[in-house]
């Protein structure tokens, strides 16, 4: 493998979330994957290994703020289930906002209990009708005094039903368009703001996907996250950071599914022979390498430059999430192919790393966004040069 | 309470492999790793301070490299380490071994328990606790699957062979404790991060008073003449056939064989 | 007390590299100012070095030397005989004391000396002292107290320390059992005696008169062979069926010597609170004759009924590889290997064992051995007597309708 020069504290990290990941998840995935069972014996193992809150600063709790080590450990863990991979993530994608625009108390009162594991979180934006078209969002927040009165309906969202804090973005005035957003923080329990049924999923199936409903939901304005009106400058920002993250969860499962076809690849003969002497066999892995170093590459160079304190990596951030999840997807099916007919069967474990991977290239921003956002960006940069 | 847990970093030998050619041990690749038994020992420190309150140190004697297996020690949480190392050890068996851990405890000062793993994964005696006890005049406990502490008394379930023995002991005592006891907890990252920076406290054989004659090669009066790997055992047969023939194969061959 | 490499008979052919179990030998270049003719030299490093002598061993060259003081702090001229423990429980000598006389009996054999086994116990014990004479002991000793009742690690050490310092055997044999093991590791610090656990092997140094002790070390990946010259007793346990008992010599004969030891109250402080009992197990696994086995093939713990159906049309003992107890899938009173029990019956079957190192230690001494498994590479299949390559949930309900079929 490449050596990314981690630090010693990187590998640590690395390391670590590994260990948890091989003796905690591995042993349940195909279990979670069946039943669909929210995989909390492994959150709480990755909580007690100090792992939650590698990307929080250590004032609220964490050990970071690192979004390289948060990369890292995401695709530990997805490299062994991509469902749990994402519930991890998710919980940084729902917290992110309070990071990037709570206020010094709204910090103090949520941030520890999510770096310590207590606690997860989600992040609320789809809608039925507002995909890709988030500006579509029809979710209110109608002010009334001292309070704010939710009502509508988020669908898919990650985590929900089990996180216990969520970031909604909701509109507070539909008159000023793009403008009209705010983004506010919930807590699980509030009345008037309950769950519809999980989602029965292709893949990624352990993970929490629920509806949030809001019917008359009254939060105090203190709930209010930044200012009213940045709603979507809010969900961006906050998308940027943590795209670099879906990349490490692609690359996780990906490198699963190198791991498992390698390995079956040496052990399977035919012809008298391992089919890893085959020629057309070493040509298939050996693109699933290299697109696979590709990605990581992309991935980390990303994390790196976030953590280095860019202010500008719309661009980098995209590319990574892009081609990470293009090609998880592609890896995965050849991973399956590899295996052959046992590659099919669910007692072996490609097929589950196949089904996983495909959401990469739908959720948070699908493929199809990415390509727009890079071409823009692009555009948007050499038109600067000039 | 005042724990000590005495462990033992040793090779994985369930990793551990014979090169077929040479018929030597490969070493290389096999990772160093606190002794299985030992991780369960110190899990059961950490739980009886949580209980009830205290101090969990932990000891190991090895080569300046088993301050590794002190710092995952420090990483699963416990208080203190200390690495008791010096090269007239080399050699030790467990004679030699037991006297200098509680040569070495005595040097700590004050316990209420003393705590180690039923075997080493290497060395695979179980001698070493029972030792430490006799050495210190204590009493021991061996094969504990349970421990609970009340006014200074330890009551132990001892796995045996066919049942479960019960027995009950005043302390200061020695327990060595079987895997079934518990599930150790992994490392975390703080933890990981602050064992990176502990400085180990190292003793010598000068510093923990050990006498001489009772350590090391010299003193220990078991030695090794020879090692060797054993002769494969060979010749089998791979029954051929369907199912319902092997079947009948077998049960007839184990009939001339006159075991069925 | 050092070991070091003769540098100018070193002829840099990294045969002692290869050999040492403990990567402590490296290559570096010859130092221009060194006798000898090789680019490359061998080096030991001392801290890594347990001087086991392996390098020693393989040196084709005699370019390693090791400096052994033989000083010997105890005469032990003194010492005769060869002892052997008789375990008790619930009043009744345990098997393995009978298959330490068995072998004991070559032992002394080759020594020219007296077989003894130690029996301890309350008064009641005295009924067991025929069975040790029928099995080979010349002598009995008698070691009665009403604390020696059941096993308890202080007031057997007092009593044994006793009588041996008083009648100083040269050998002292143990069953490595959970009570044997407890009282020999505390009993040779005690006396000063030198004790080798869990031996494979038992034989005489025709020269040195001295005990060779041979057990697997690396968890069963090399065996080592040790001794204990300079000390007395020389201690050993030895797992139950390692050795056979000699034939019953029914109404045998032999010297019965009774000693009362004197217990202290200091002795008395661990108590005895309950015993108990498991009730999964039905035959006592190390006794069997026939061991029916169940690894991770099984996949959960109910399939476990398929092995216990099985073990009970032949009446055979329900053993268990380490994984499936460590998954809590049968109790650890049935676990066979390395950290569980040893069993030599005259029939083991395992069922879906891949056959780690660590469990045919603990089993590969079995008179016939059945494995039953899919992956045909699995290393039971090198100790099996018949290997079958197959799915065990085909194999074993078949195999035990088949036998119950047999018995009519």
């Amino acid at each position: 493998m490449l050596d990314y020069l981690l630090t010693e504290e990187q590998q640590m990290v690395r390391d670590l979330a590994r260990k948890v990941a091989r003796e905690k998840v591995l042993p349940k995935r195909a279990e979670w994957d069946e039943t669909g069972e929210f995989p909390w014996e492994a959150m709480r193992a990755f909580a007690a290994a100090d792992l939650c809150g590698v990307y929080i600063a250590e004032a609220y709790g964490g050990t970071g703020p690192s979004v390289m080590n948060f990369c890292l450990v995401t695709e530990e863990i997805s490299r062994v289930c991509g469902g749990v991979g994402v519930t991890f993530a998710a919980s940084g994608l729902g917290s992110v906002p309070i990071l990037l625009f709570g206020t010094e108390e709204q910090k103090k009162k949520y941030m520890p209990e999510i770096a310590s594991g207590k606690k997860l979180a989600a992040f609320g934006l789809t809608e039925a009708n507002a995909g890709s078209d988030a500006a579509g969002i029809e979710t209110t927040a109608i002010k009334e005094g001292d309070y704010y009165i939710l009502n509508g309906t988020k669908q898919w969202i990650t985590n929900g039903g089990e996180a216990e804090v969520y970031t909604i973005i909701a509109m507070t005035d539909r008159k000023k368009g793009a403008r009209g957003a705010s983004a506010f923080i919930l807590e699980k329990g509030t009345p008037g703001f309950g769950f519809g049924k999980k989602e029965n999923k292709m893949g990624i199936r352990c993970s929490a996907t629920r509806e949030l409903v809001f019917q008359d939901c009254k939060i105090h304005k203190s709930q209010l996250l930044g200012k009213e009106g940045m709603g979507f400058i809010v969900a961006m920002q906050t998308l940027d950071m943590t795209r670099p993250g879906i990349g490490a969860q692609a690359v996780g499962i990906a490198q699963g599914a190198l791991d498992e076809a390698l390995r079956y690849a040496r052990e399977r003969k035919q012809f008298g022979k391992p089919i890893a002497s085959i020629q057309a066999v070493q040509h298939i892995l050996a693109d699933m390498s290299t697109q696979l170093e590709a990605a990581r590459a992309l991935v980390y160079s990303t994390a790196r430059m976030i953590d280095a304190g860019h202010k500008e990596f719309t661009l980098a951030a995209s590319q990574a999430k892009l081609f990470a999840s293009d090609t998880a997807m592609r890896i995965t099916v050849d991973a399956v192919q590899v295996l052959g007919g046992y590659g099919y069967m669910k007692e072996y474990p490609v097929e589950k790393m196949m089904r996983d991977a495909k959401i990469t290239q739908i959720y948070e921003g699908t493929n199809q966004i990415q390509r727009n956002q890079i071409a823009l960006a692009l555009i948007k940069e050499s038109a600067g040069k000039k | 309470m005042d724990l000590i847990v005495c462990i033992k970093q040793v090779p994985d030998t369930t990793e551990v492999k014979i090169n077929p050619e040479t018929n030597t041990l490969v070493r290389e690749g096999v990772p160093s790793i606190i002794n299985p038994f030992d991780e369960n020992a110190i899990e059961t420190a950490l739980q009886l301070k949580e209980q009830h309150g205290g101090k969990v140190t932990v000891i190991t004697m090895g080569p300046p490299q088993a301050s590794e297996a002190l710092r995952t020690a420090i990483a699963m949480g416990v208080d203190e380490v200390v690495l008791v190392s010096d090269r007239a050890f080399a050699g030790s068996d467990t004679w030699a071994t037991s006297y200098t851990l509680a040569q070495t405890i005595k040097k700590l000062g004050n316990f209420d328990l003393i705590l180690c793993g039923k075997q080493a994964i290497d060395g695979d005696t179980g001698q070493v606790g029972p030792g430490i006890a006799e050495w210190l005049n204590l009493p021991q406990i061996t094969f504990a699957v349970k421990i609970e502490i009340k006014d200074k008394q330890a009551r132990v379930e001892r796995l045996l062979e066919e049942v479960n023995e019960v027995v009950e002991a005043p302390l200061p005592a020695v327990v060595s404790v079987v895997k079934q006891i518990n599930e150790p907890r992994m490392p975390s990252l703080k933890g990981l991060m602050k064992a990176k920076k502990t400085e180990i406290k190292t003793l010598n054989a000068e510093a923990i008073a050990a006498d001489i004659k009772n350590l090391g090669l010299k003193g220990s009066p078991t030695q090794v003449v020879r090692i060797f790997t054993p002769p494969p055992k060979g010749g089998g047969e791979i029954l051929q056939g369907e199912t319902a023939a092997i079947a009948d194969n077998l049960i007839s061959k184990l009939r001339e064989r006159k075991i069925v | 007390m050092s070991i070091k490499v003769i540098l100018d008979k070193c002829t840099g052919c990294t045969l002692c590299v290869k050999a040492c179990p403990f990567n402590a030998i490296t290559m570096v270049d010859r130092p221009t100012d060194a006798p000898g003719k090789s680019k490359k030299i061998a080096v030991i490093d001392l801290d890594a070095c347990t001087l086991c002598k392996a390098c020693i061993e393989s040196c084709k060259f005699a370019a390693i030397e090791i400096e052994l003081e033989k000083e010997s702090s105890m005469d032990v001229s003194h010492f005769k005989g060869v002892w052997v423990f008789a375990e008790q429980r619930e009043e009744k000598v345990q098997n393995v004391a009978y298959e330490l006389l068995g072998e004991g009996r070559k032992l002394a054999a080759d020594l020219k000396t007296e077989l003894a086994a130690v029996l301890c116990g309350s008064e009641k014990i005295e009924e067991e002292v025929a069975q040790l004479f029928a099995y080979g002991a010349d002598k009995v000793y008698l070691v009665t107290h009403p604390e020696l009742k059941h096993y308890r690690t202080l007031p057997y050490s007092r009593a044994l320390t006793e009588l041996i310092r008083t009648h100083k055997p040269e050998i002292f044999l143990l069953g490595a059992t959970t009570t044997g093991r407890d009282l020999a590791a505390r009993l040779a610090i005690r006396v000063g005696a030198g004790l080798t656990a869990d031996c494979t092997g038992l034989s005489i140094d025709p020269e040195k008169k001295i005990l060779q002790q041979t057990r697997p070390a690396f968890g069963g990946n090399i065996m080592a062979t040790i001794i204990s010259p300079n000390n007395r007793p020389q201690m050993a346990t030895v797992r139950p069926k390692v050795f056979r008992k000699s034939p019953k010599k029914e109404g045998a004969q032999g010297q019965l010597i009774k000693f009362k030891p004197v217990i202290s109250e200091e002795d008395l402080t661990l108590k005895l609170l309950e015993i108990v009992k498991d009730e999964s197990v039905k035959i006592n696994l190390a006794e069997a004759e026939i061991v029916v086995s169940g690894g991770r093939g099984l996949g959960e713990a109910k399939n476990f009924k398929l092995i216990e159906e099985l073990a009970g049309v032949i009446g055979g003992a329900v053993g268990a590889s380490r994984a499936t107890v460590d998954a809590g899938w049968i109790s650890p009173h049935h676990q066979v290997g390395q950290t569980g029990k040893t069993v030599a019956p005259k029939l083991y079957i395992a069922c879906g064992i891949s056959g780690k190192i660590q469990h045919l230690v603990g089993m590969q001494n079995s008179d016939t051995i059945v494995a039953i498994n899919k992956d045909p590479d699995a290393p039971i299949f090198k100790v099996a007597t018949y290997g079958i390559v197959g799915d065990l949930f085909d194999y074993v309900p078949l195999l035990t309708k088949k036998l119950k079929e047999l018995r009519g």
